[in-house]
């Protein structure tokens, strides 16, 4: 329903903007060269040229029509679901078949923050698997380890699930769960985050399972990125007597900003559409009475997942369909947000920081 | 010049020979995953012996009766009987094909599978969380004897909606009122308590991890994995404990001759009926486009009643009684062609 494929693509022209930039002056200008030479071929190439551009042009239309198509059959058949419940279904708890009274707060507030879970975990440690992998990895290492971690992306969700439900929630529930209830759990405020019996599946238990499974892709994105700032920059902040952290934070950072911010995105895309491992582990419960993330909770992927097959045709399905359209929304907000803030970085750019 | 449509001819009626006679049968059903197994066992089977294939995808009852009324399958399937009514709107004929129970498992030390003893009233309470500890009164009433710890019960339920759920939910429907008036019966309901395990696996694994659990389980994975069933108070009153036998027993006492077989095995009389008893039922239409594809549905699930028992039993699910099928094998006059009569006639 969600296309996670919209961030890689966005994530990757932030790069590719970085290495090309120059390339593209140097191309022009090589190409006004050619069409004043070879005029007498223009025919035949225009003719290419034209038909190269109409079809490209329409795969572009096509993309756009079936975006348009996907929200538009979303609308439709979540329609009942709007018109009964109208904007109450995003405040409702409900979820109720038999009685046909449904909400999507609980669903809603799940994959918000599993997914914000996830990436307060994997972008940091990301970052410091970017900067080993550049900057401080012996070069034998670089190749084997920078291959592992691509592999751990390509290991199918679901078998992160069952990894998930059989091996980790077992030891996450015996030691880690009561480690954090006897240290963070003692502090006021942010110990209500850490209440309640530890049963290991819960809100937690997925966030740190959707973590490990977008970490290959944000390190991946920072290490292609970090390679790309021009060595030169690196030595002569070196030169001046830069530690490697400073070179990383100041020099380094602030040139792949954009790069970076693309991985990033690209991870909570994915954090945001993930649906097999998540409901292994996130214990499938329609309950918000504390803010505890050890609580089970729901998510709207996981109840598309585990409720389409059997619900009954009429208010169920579309409500189900209403979640559907509600994450597609929250993607594109994540889209929206992402472009903004690097507008505005791009804005500050050249300026003094 | 004249010849020619000479040759047309024989060439036309060649292919028509072809495409009816010597061609073997494909067949495709869709729906309730329950009885996929099955199915799918009794398809390779059926294609061996005969050479006619059946397709049948798992792809849940709600699919499957989706399929059925948009004509893409010959045969859909569903773990929920339709009322007669929602039958008639849509053309369609149901009938049931195998029987399974749904069993309550638990996990607590010290105790023997079976030895537990619930009533549908205490089971209700427990999945409302009115009884919230394993050394409750009202489970030590039923279990004089048994020592029972002064634990919390942890509650399972499944995640997904499936016919298991509808059949827990329809039996604690049955029993108690107040659970019928709050909750209800489906293939998901809106559950006050518990944790939620996706499929049989994940109730099981809940199950078998967490101390002091209870979840329910369809018969065979309970019995595959060795899981702590409980014997149930049956309608008699009489305590029994989850086999073929208590299965077959409820389903003997239903009386299908009712409406279209609309019958929820749930809470069946009888002292051996296990009362969390259910049925997984197909669904086609009346009123045939393909009526030789019917007819080609119809032999399979014939050749299925006939000789299949023995492969059901094998998988743990309990085959129809001989007057069942009977009744069933008479409903089929009513699946008609275009024309009116019936496309498989009776014996």
């Amino acid at each position: 329903m969600v296309d996670p494929n919209q961030e890689p693509k966005a994530g990757q022209a932030f790069g590719l903007h970085l290495s090309t930039g120059g390339g593209n002056a140097a191309a022009a200008l090589s190409g006004a060269a050619v069409a004043t030479i070879e005029s007498k071929t223009s025919a035949v190439r225009t003719f290419g040229d034209r038909l190269f551009a109409g079809a490209s042009s329409t795969f572009a239309v096509l993309t756009l029509l079936l975006l348009g198509g996907i929200m538009v059959s979303l609308t439709i058949a979540s329609w009942p679901s709007i018109k009964a419940f109208g904007i109450g279904f995003l405040f409702s708890t409900d979820w109720n078949p038999p009685m046909e009274k449904f909400g999507a707060l609980i669903p809603v507030y799940g994959t918000l923050v599993t997914s914000a879970i996830a990436l307060l975990i994997a972008v940091p440690v990301s970052f410091g698997i970017a900067l080993f992998l550049t900057e401080l990895s012996p070069a034998w290492l670089r190749r084997p380890l920078g291959t592992a971690i691509e592999l751990l992306a390509a290991i199918p969700s679901i078998v992160y699930g069952m990894w998930g439900l059989l091996v980790f929630v077992p030891i996450f529930a015996e030691y880690i769960q009561p480690f954090l209830q006897a240290t963070l759990g003692k502090v006021p405020v942010i110990g209500a985050l850490f209440a309640g019996p530890p049963l290991g599946i819960g809100l937690l238990c997925a966030g740190i399972i959707l973590a490990i499974m977008i970490i290959p892709y944000i390190a991946s994105v920072m290490r292609d990125v970090f390679e790309v700032t021009p060595p030169m920059l690196k030595e002569s902040a070196y030169g001046v007597g830069c530690t490697t952290w400073e070179v990383m934070w100041g020099v380094v950072l602030p040139y792949t900003k954009t790069g970076v911010i693309g991985g990033v995105m690209l991870g909570l895309g994915r954090a945001l559409g993930e649906t097999m491992a998540v409901t292994f582990v996130i214990g499938n419960t329609n309950f918000l009475n504390s803010p505890s993330l050890f609580d089970p909770g729901n998510s709207i992927t996981s109840a598309l997942a585990n409720e389409f097959a059997e619900a009954d045709p009429g208010l169920h399905t579309s409500s189900l369909m209403e979640l559907g359209l509600i994450l597609f929304v929250i993607t594109m907000i994540v889209l929206v947000v992402s472009k903004l803030l690097l507008r505005q970085l791009a804005k500050g750019e050249g300026a003094k920081s | 010049m004249f010849r020619f449509p000479t040759k047309l001819a024989i060439l036309a009626s060649s292919i028509a020979v072809f495409a009816t006679g010597a061609q073997a049968a494909d067949i495709t059903g869709a729906g309730a995953s329950f009885p996929a197994p099955i199915y799918a066992k009794w398809a390779d089977a059926y294609m061996k012996e005969t050479g006619n294939r059946v397709n049948y995808q798992s792809i849940g009852s709600s699919g499957g009766i989706r399929q059925i009324k948009a004509k893409t399958v010959d045969f859909g399937a569903s773990d929920m009987p339709l009322k007669p009514e929602d039958l008639a709107k849509d053309g369609l004929l149901q009938f049931p094909t195998v029987v399974g129970g749904v069993v309550p498992v638990v996990n607590l030390q010290g105790i023997e599978p079976g030895e537990l003893k619930f009533s549908g009233q205490l089971l209700a309470d427990i999945y409302q969380g009115k009884v919230t500890k394993w050394n409750d009164p009202a489970i030590a009433a039923l279990n004089p004897g048994v020592t029972l710890p002064e634990q919390d019960i942890g509650v399972v339920r499944r995640a997904d909606g499936s016919g298991t759920t509808f059949a827990f939910t329809n039996y604690l429907s049955k029993v108690s009122a107040d659970w019928k008036d709050k909750i209800g019966e489906g293939t998901a309901v809106q559950w006050p308590v518990g944790l939620g395990g996706k499929g049989n696996e994940g109730v099981s694994a809940f199950v078998q991890r967490l101390p002091g659990s209870i979840g329910y389980v369809e018969y065979a994975y309970a019995k595959q994995n060795k899981l702590t069933h409980v014997a149930m108070q049956n309608k008699d009153g009489d305590y029994v404990q989850p086999s073929e036998a208590s299965f077959a027993a409820a389903s003997a006492g239903a009386d299908w001759s009712k409406s279209a077989f609309y019958e929820i095995l749930t809470n069946q009389p009888g002292k051996d009926s296990w009362p969390i008893t259910s049925a997984t039922f197909i669904l086609m239409h009346q009123q045939q486009d393909k009526p030789a594809q019917a007819v080609e549905a119809l032999k399979f699930f014939e050749w299925a009643y006939d000789k299949g028992d023995q492969m059901a039993s094998e998988i743990d699910y309990v085959p129809l009684p001989d007057a069942t099928v009977e009744l069933i094998r008479s409903s089929w006059s009513g699946i008609k062609d275009g024309a009116g009569a019936a496309v498989y006639p009776a014996k």
